[in-house]
């Protein structure tokens, strides 16, 4: 038991990136309400750009800027030797970007799409658009 | 010039994205034109790089001159040079072939949908023709989501089933983000041969393992294997015609070219087919894709409802044929993909002629087309052979390349799900013909028409439609040298 508790504490964002993914799938699957699942949706997307960003992080580092850059004291580098351990790595936030750009463009799609059917349907909610399709 | 084809077929792509859609503001007879020059620019980059690859062998393009591992490489094998050719030309006949429909079904939105169009078909290249897989995860969403757009753009149906897919498609493509990320954390990179060339000492990893399976189900999801793919029947048919034939022939076989490519390149054979050893249990899982896809199909009465969950099985032979693990599937995998692409487009642009004419795609609908409209319905009877694997068809070829896959695995429930699902087709298809051929045409009030004259689709959709079908004869014809030239080079010697 406590080494289970160890391994969930150790490794604490995962667990997080985990739970927050399975409440976003949950609202996708369960929730009848259209706009509820695009909720769901963004759920799920930010837990992944939460896992990236956290794979990235490091406690005690700092940001990845080399405070003796290239240059005239080049030589000086060597006695400035890079400690990788000391920065945190910036890829995986800098991917994140770029994910939150795609997160932003599908939630306005998806809404985009949800005003559509409200338009004809009069409802977002998912039964009562079924039983007007089989009405049908 | 053409040491740049392989930034050229985004590129270009890309950039009259933008210029068609400001074009749609001034005239929007401009948008037309932009679009055909644009793709043809890309089709014919697209041949000239698999030219180049065929001669030179693998062509590796550096993005602002960065080098691989730091910056995005363009990484273009015989493999993926195939794809773009086959991914550029549909995209380009389909265009052509579509003008009129699409003037027809939304005369006000033209800009829009060619705006859309061209940036889907950006997006595509771009999935095929990238080495970097997070770069591959931007250009999937932007298939994906201008996808989304032109399969709701009919109106309908069409949005709430569009919006399903959305549900499905960005899950999917979020666990191919998750299973990058994985690999991510244990290699420290995104380069795909870069990573391929760290894997190897990490393959007892339990994070590569992860994000092995993460990666596939995402692409599974998007590409609509069985018991993932209840988001295709309704988007795909409730789309407009020039939005399906698009994305029908198109969306799924670049996803298997993800696919193979994920197997090939980045995971490589052995750790996919010999360290993981669960060959047998995804080929049992095509077997039942295809058996289900032919029965859902069966159960249809709409052709284009139909023809989607012939889709359904058609992915289910490409998924098995590449996961028998051995030459012969793989290669049917590989010819299937361009088959399949030529099939679909050709059956679908028949829709859409009908929907032209008929304004319906129900089976009540085809009564006495044949003598209606005699070509359109040539070219579908060539299609269907196609489909159900008669040669000198291209369709037959690739089966039997997949079914020899099937015999040297010692795995006859694939062969036997194969012959199973072209007898159905069968069934399906002669269903159809004979509903063409021999029912007197009725039109919408029930009344019986009997010498119904010829009332063809206008001639540059029948062209365009015809070229297909004769491909689809000819790709059968030149069979022998697409698998000798190409795909033979596609395969690692790995792969026996």
């Amino acid at each position: 038991m406590g080494d289970l508790i160890q391994t969930i504490i150790a490794k604490y964002n995962y667990w997080i990136y985990i739970t927050l993914m399975m409440i976003g799938l949950y609202a996708m699957i369960a929730k009848n309400n259209l706009v509820k699942k695009i909720v769901g949706m963004g759920i799920f997307q930010t837990a992944i750009i939460l896992f990236y960003v956290s794979i990235g992080a490091k406690r005690g580092a700092t940001i990845p800027i080399l405070e003796h850059g290239h240059g005239e004291q080049g030589h000086e580098i060597s006695s400035h030797m890079v400690h990788a351990v000391d920065y945190i790595n910036p890829l995986p936030h800098v991917l994140m970007l770029t994910a939150i750009v795609v997160a932003v463009a599908t939630l306005g799609v998806a809404l985009a799409l949800a005003i559509r059917v409200y338009n004809r349907y009069n409802t977002l909610e998912e039964d009562e658009i079924l039983e007007q399709i089989r009405e049908k | 010039m053409s040491q740049q084809y392989p930034a050229l077929i985004v590129i270009v792509p890309l950039l009259a994205a933008f210029i068609i859609s400001a074009a749609g503001w001034v005239n929007k007879r401009l948008c037309f034109p932009v679009a055909v020059a644009a793709l043809s620019v890309a089709t014919y980059s697209s041949i000239g790089l698999l030219l180049r690859v065929l001669d030179q062998g693998v062509v590796l393009y550096k993005l602002g001159g960065w080098d691989p591992p730091w910056g995005i490489a363009y990484y273009v094998d015989h493999l993926n040079g195939l794809v773009l050719v086959v991914v550029s030309a549909v995209a380009l006949i389909n265009l052509i072939a579509s003008k009129k429909i699409i003037e027809q079904e939304f005369p006000e939105k033209t800009g829009p949908f060619y705006t859309l169009y061209v940036l889907m078909v950006t997006g595509l290249l771009g999935i095929v023709v990238t080495g970097d897989a997070f770069n591959l995860y931007v250009l999937l969403e932007i298939a994906s989501l201008t996808g989304y757009g032109l399969l709701a753009m009919g109106g309908g149906r069409g949005p709430l089933a569009a919006l399903n897919y959305l549900y499905m498609g960005t899950i999917g493509a979020c666990f191919y983000l998750l299973g990058i990320g994985y690999l991510y954390i244990v290699t420290g990179s995104l380069n795909m041969v870069d990573i391929a060339g760290i894997l190897p000492s990490l393959y007892q990893s339990k994070a590569v393992l992860t994000a092995f399976i993460i990666c596939m189900v995402g692409v599974w999801l998007k590409m609509a294997f069985f018991p993932l793919h209840a988001w295709l029947p309704n988007a795909y048919t409730y789309a407009p015609s020039a939005s399906s034939s698009l994305i029908a022939p198109l969306m799924t076989k670049v996803m298997i070219y993800v696919m193979i490519r994920l197997i090939l390149t980045v995971f490589t054979p052995q750790f996919s087919f010999t360290i993981l050893a669960v060959n047998e249990s995804i080929v049992w899982l095509a077997v039942i894709a295809i058996v289900m896809g032919a029965v859902l199909a069966l159960a249809e009465r709409n052709l284009k409802k139909m023809l989607t969950y012939i889709i359904i099985a058609e992915v289910g032979y490409m998924v098995g044929g590449a996961w028998l693990g051995n030459r012969a599937g793989m290669t049917g995998a590989i010819l299937h993909i361009v088959n399949d692409a030529l099939m679909t487009l050709c059956v679908f642009l028949v829709v859409g002629n009908i929907v032209y004419k008929i304004k319906g795609y129900a089976f009540d609908d085809l009564k006495g087309l044949f003598r209606k409209m005699p070509f359109t319905m040539g070219a579908f009877v060539v299609g269907a052979l196609s489909i159900i694997g008669v040669p000198p068809t291209c369709g037959f070829f690739s089966k039997w390349y997949l079914i020899s896959g099937g015999i040297a695995a010692g795995h006859y429930g694939f062969v036997a799900a194969l012959l199973f699902s072209s007898l159905v087709n069968v069934v399906l298809f002669f269903r159809i013909i004979e509903l063409g051929y021999f029912e007197p045409f009725s039109d919408h009030h029930g009344h019986n028409h009997h010498p119904e004259p010829i009332d063809e689709a206008p001639l540059s959709m029948l062209v365009p439609l015809i070229i297909v079908a004769a491909g689809l004869v000819v790709v059968g014809m030149y069979t022998g040298d697409i698998v000798t030239r190409i795909i033979d080079f596609a395969i690692p010697a790995g792969i026996v």
